[in-house]
This record gives structure tokens, C-alpha cells and sequence, in this order.
């Protein structure tokens, strides 16, 4: 066959450029167990003495704290409003749907130091910068997009006959959402509120400009030590970055699992 | 019966919107008015703004910022296409070890890749240790602050959005059109040629919208691992802010990446289905 030789030289293409887009998050979590001082590729010796130093340096641990609370915010606000959001786009018949969805996806198609910068002009004058729930609020900004995406798909497999059947059989309006739609995209739900706390919890730019000295998120200490001098324990905050990221996705593909069982369960 | 249009669901979107607009909107338009009506009166806010736009520095930055986010894209076009073609035409763990390599970077932290490429690339990275030690160079390449460095990093953060983008385009096309261009006497290049790019043309241009549109506001990577030469546009907005405290020139400047943006954001939005943005 002619296609023969072809299927070759791609799949080797594929193999590297696979090798390579991994190479960089391998990288970092073997550094992050090396024993040096200095960024040494392989390190000559292995310890967890750079996560001893992140888990036991109070400043990191403020900067940790202050992520996770942050990206709580964020998520909380994003998957909320964006369920609501969702759910008016999936099943209202109002005009402009498209328009209006496009503008709802702004924040992550408008450069982010624009949009970092207007929020810090704001919030200097107010005295807002450093506070964690503003920075939680703006955030969540940047995290409802990512919501909308995913639970416009995941909304769309929830049957709309389901909802009527609960409405005519005298559940409240209230009740149709606690009790069928909430329940039927649970897993889609779950996804959209880890990717939103993800988005939050990497964030740099807003954080970089809004966080002030008292509320310095873990992206902006990293952003700080890279411009003066690479610190080694970086390695290992990356590494816990990397850790998290992975659970994210794990959990998803688990959720996503669910979600096509019960639908072959329910067609079956 | 026809649900009311209060039943309907509509208003739900208000508190999204009501964030939005509070959070985002407002604070943007309050910036540009702010700045600009700072600057004086109608006259002098034309001279303050013609002196900004045309002044060397930010006719530099925009030409390295067009030359670098052209060669992004460009880049990124010709790694991701056999990629999404692998993606679309494979089933199994073949596929799904492929996916893998693309989401896990894709969700990692922007400052975690650019940290490890700058780990990478240094004098003493692996990529010069690798590289002398199989005799290709003899001295040590400097990659990292030049745009050599940019360049990789900005490909390897934009890579995965070019290909979800093409993947959703080429699972759409029809295996049995090639099949039956082949059966009708064509080579498989001809077919890939005759038939198979020209129906994953719409992919290609949507993604290279949203990458290059992604590349024109990248601050994080080129900050990093750029050299002194390689300021692109909104290096300059957050320069202004950060060291000379001139915030009326950095309007001026944003207002400028905010309308090509918006106008390569309107294409877009004709081209595409807004709901499949970034792969979702």
C-alpha cells in the first residue's frame, strides 16, 4: 500500500512531538526531587527537601492559602452563575443567543494585562487591592467562560421532557432544579467547578496586579522568584501544581465516565 | 401552551451578566475614560494619543509583536495538523496516550511550562546537554532571552488549542470520501490534497484565528524568556504601568490590542461556533 510509508514517518512525528510536549512537565517533577542547589539535569541525588522547604516556609504557606482561598471564591461565584447561565442558553428561546455568548467568553479572548489593569485602576482608589474576595470575584471572571463551555454540552444532554414531566406532575420550579436537572448534570457540574478552581488557582496576570503585598497567590511568587533568581523549591511548587492539575483530570475523566454509563444505562 | 417569557429561563443569565458587567466591563470602560479624559482636552488627548501610536517604541513592539505571533501561528499550524490527523483517525490507547500528551500541558500553569522551558533551554539545560553531547554544537547555544526562546515557549503553550480546534474539525469529515477518492484512482497524497485539506480548511483558519489572536496579548512567556529585543505589545502596556506609572499611554496602547483583538475576535465569531471554542 501506497498510504504505507506515510503512516510511518507520521507516526514517528507523532511520537516526538508527544515526547516533547510531555518533556517539559517530566522534567519539573524530577528536578523537584533532586538534591541540589543549583538546576542540575539529572540530579545527582534525590530528596524531598525542596517540598520540606515549600510546606515548611511560612511565606509559601501564606501564598498557598491564599490561592486555595481565592480559587474558592472564584469557583464557587463561576459555577453558580454559570450553571444559571447555562441554563438560560440551553433552554430559553431569546434572541442574540449568540451574540450574548460571545461576549460572555470575552474575558478569555481579551488580553489579560488589559483586562488586569483596568481591574487594578478600579480597585486601587476603592482600597480593594490585596482584598481575597475581590480577587476571588475577578477571577472569577476569567473562570466563567470555562464554565459556560462546559456545562452548555453537558446541559444539552439533560432531556427538556424530563423537566416538563416534573413540573406536570406538581414539583416547583425550585424543586425541578434541586431535584432533576442539578441531579442529571451532576457530573458535568463537578468538572466545570474543578476547572474553574484550576483556572483560578494558576491565574497570574489579575493576581499579579490586584494581589498587593499582603495576598501574593502562589503563580505571582513564582512569577517574582523567576525575575529575580530561579529558587529550587520552585521545582516543587511546580510539582504540586502539576499534582493538582493531574487530580483535576482525573477526577473529570472519572466524572465523564459516569455520565456516559448512566446515559447507556438509561437507553438500555 | 407556549411557556411565558419570564418561565422560559432567560432571566437567569442576569447574575452572570451582572458580573460581568460589574467586574469586567465596567472596570475596562472606567479605565479608558479615566486615562483619556485625564490627558485634557479633545485637541491634546489627539496629539497625546497620535505622539503614543506613532512613537518607535510602540511601532516596534507592534512589529515584533505581528512577526512573532505570524511565526507562532505558523508553527503551531504545521505541529498540530498531523497531530489532530493522528487524533481523528485513530481509536483505542493510541488515541487516548495522544490526548493525553495534549490536555496535561494544556492545563497545566502557564508559569510552570515557561518555568521549565526556561529550566530547558538555559546554558546549562538539557536541551544545549543533549545537543553537544551527540557533537551537533560545540559551544553551548544561548536559546533562553532571545526569541529563539519566546518562540518555543509560545508554541508550546498555544499548541493545544490548535489542535482540540483541528481535531473537532477533521472528526467531522467523512472517512469514506477519501476512501472513495482513492477507489476512483487517486494516490493517498493526492487524495489528502484534493480532498481531505480542503474540508479541514475551516479548522485550519479558526484555529489560526484564536491562536493568533491568543499570541498578539501574550504577556507571561515572552516576559519570562524574551531578551531585551523582544518587546512585544503588551510587555509595553504593563511596562508603562509598572515602572514609568503612565497610565494614559497604556490606555492608548490597550484601546490598540483591544481593537485588533476584537476585530479578529468578530471573524471569528462569523466563522466558527463559538460553543466549540478552545475544544470544549
Amino acid at each position: 500500500m501506497g498510504a504505507y510509508v506515510p503512516r510511518r514517518v507520521l507516526s514517528i512525528c507523532i511520537v516526538a512531538v508527544c515526547a516533547v510536549l510531555m518533556m517539559p512537565i517530566v522534567i519539573v517533577l524530577i528536578l523537584a526531587f533532586g538534591d541540589q542547589s543549583y538546576m542540575r539535569f539529572p540530579p545527582s541525588a534525590y530528596s524531598l527537601r525542596w517540598f520540606a522547604l515549600f510546606f515548611g516556609d511560612p511565606r509559601w504557606q501564606h501564598a498557598l492559602w491564599v490561592s486555595l482561598l481565592i480559587a474558592t471564591v472564584a469557583c464557587v461565584i463561576a459555577t453558580v452563575f454559570g450553571f444559571f447561565a447555562a441554563y438560560a442558553f440551553v433552554r430559553s428561546d431569546m434572541r442574540g443567543k449568540k451574540l450574548m455568548l460571545s461576549f460572555m467568553l470575552l474575558p478569555i479572548i481579551i488580553p489579560n494585562v488589559i483586562t488586569a489593569i483596568a481591574m487594578y485602576f478600579m480597585a486601587a482608589p476603592l482600597k480593594l487591592v490585596g482584598n481575597v474576595f475581590w480577587i476571588g470575584l475577578c477571577h472569577a471572571t476569567i473562570a466563567l467562560p470555562i464554565v459556560l463551555l462546559i456545562l452548555l454540552s453537558s446541559l444539552q444532554g439533560v432531556d427538556v421532557n424530563l423537566e416538563r414531566a416534573a413540573l406536570s406532575l406538581g414539583s416547583s420550579r425550585i424543586g425541578v432544579f434541586t431535584r432533576v436537572i442539578v441531579p442529571l448534570a451532576f457530573p458535568g457540574i463537578l468538572s466545570a467547578a474543578m476547572f474553574a478552581f484550576l483556572a483560578s488557582f494558576d491565574e497570574l496576570v489579575i493576581s499579579l496586579f490586584l494581589a498587593g503585598v499582603r495576598s501574593e497567590t502562589l503563580p505571582v511568587r513564582i512569577w517574582n522568584s523567576l525575575h529575580l533568581q530561579i529558587e529550587p523549591v520552585i521545582a516543587a511548587v511546580s510539582a504540586f501544581l502539576i499534582a493538582l492539575t493531574g487530580l483535576v483530570l482525573l477526577l473529570d475523566a472519572l466524572a465523564r465516565f459516569v455520565r456516559v454509563t448512566r446515559l447507556s444505562r438509561r437507553t438500555a | 401552551m407556549r411557556p411565558s417569557r419570564f418561565n422560559d429561563g432567560t432571566t437567569l443569565i442576569v447574575p452572570a451578566v451582572l458580573l460581568l458587567a460589574l467586574v469586567f466591563v465596567v472596570p475596562l470602560i472606567w479605565f479608558f475614560v479615566r486615562t483619556l479624559a485625564g490627558i485634557g482636552t479633545f485637541p491634546e488627548i489627539l496629539s497625546h494619543v497620535w505622539s503614543v501610536v506613532t512613537s518607535k517604541a510602540v511601532i516596534t513592539a507592534m512589529r515584533t509583536t505581528n512577526w512573532i505571533s505570524l511565526i507562532v501561528t505558523l508553527l503551531v499550524l504545521l505541529i498540530s495538523y498531523p497531530v489532530a490527523y493522528y487524533l481523528a483517525n485513530n481509536r483505542g490507547w493510541r488515541f487516548t496516550l495522544v490526548l493525553f500528551c495534549i490536555i496535561v500541558p494544556y492545563f497545566t500553569s502557564i508559569i510552570v511550562r515557561t518555568y521549565s522551558w526556561m529550566v530547558l533551554l538555559g546554558r546549562n539545560g538539557l536541551v544545549n546537554q543533549v545537543l553537544m553531547q551527540l557533537g551537533l554544537i560545540h559551544q553551548p547555544l544561548t536559546m533562553l532571552y532571545t526569541e529563539v526562546g519566546v518562540l518555543i515557549g509560545m508554541v508550546y503553550v498555544l499548541l493545544p488549542y490548535m489542535v482540540l480546534t483541528l481535531f473537532a474539525a477533521m472528526k467531522a469529515i467523512d472517512p469514506s470520501l477519501m476512501r472513495a477518492a482513492q477507489g476512483l484512482g487517486a494516490g493517498p497524497l493526492y487524495a489528502f490534497a484534493r480532498v481531505y485539506f480542503p474540508l479541514s480548511i475551516h479548522g485550519v483558519v479558526s484555529g489560526s484565528l484564536i491562536v493568533f489572536i491568543l499570541s498578539i496579548g501574550f504577556f507571561i512567556t515572552p516576559a519570562l524568556m524574551g531578551g531585551p529585543s523582544d518587546v512585544m505589545i503588551a510587555m509595553l502596556i504593563e511596562r508603562s504601568v509598572e515602572i514609568t506609572f503612565d497610565f494614559s499611554s497604556a490606555a492608548i496602547m490597550s484601546l490598540l490590542l483591544l481593537f485588533v483583538t476584537l476585530v479578529l475576535y468578530s471573524i471569528y465569531y462569523r466563522l466558527t461556533d463559538v460553543r466549540r471554542m478552545m475544544g470544549a
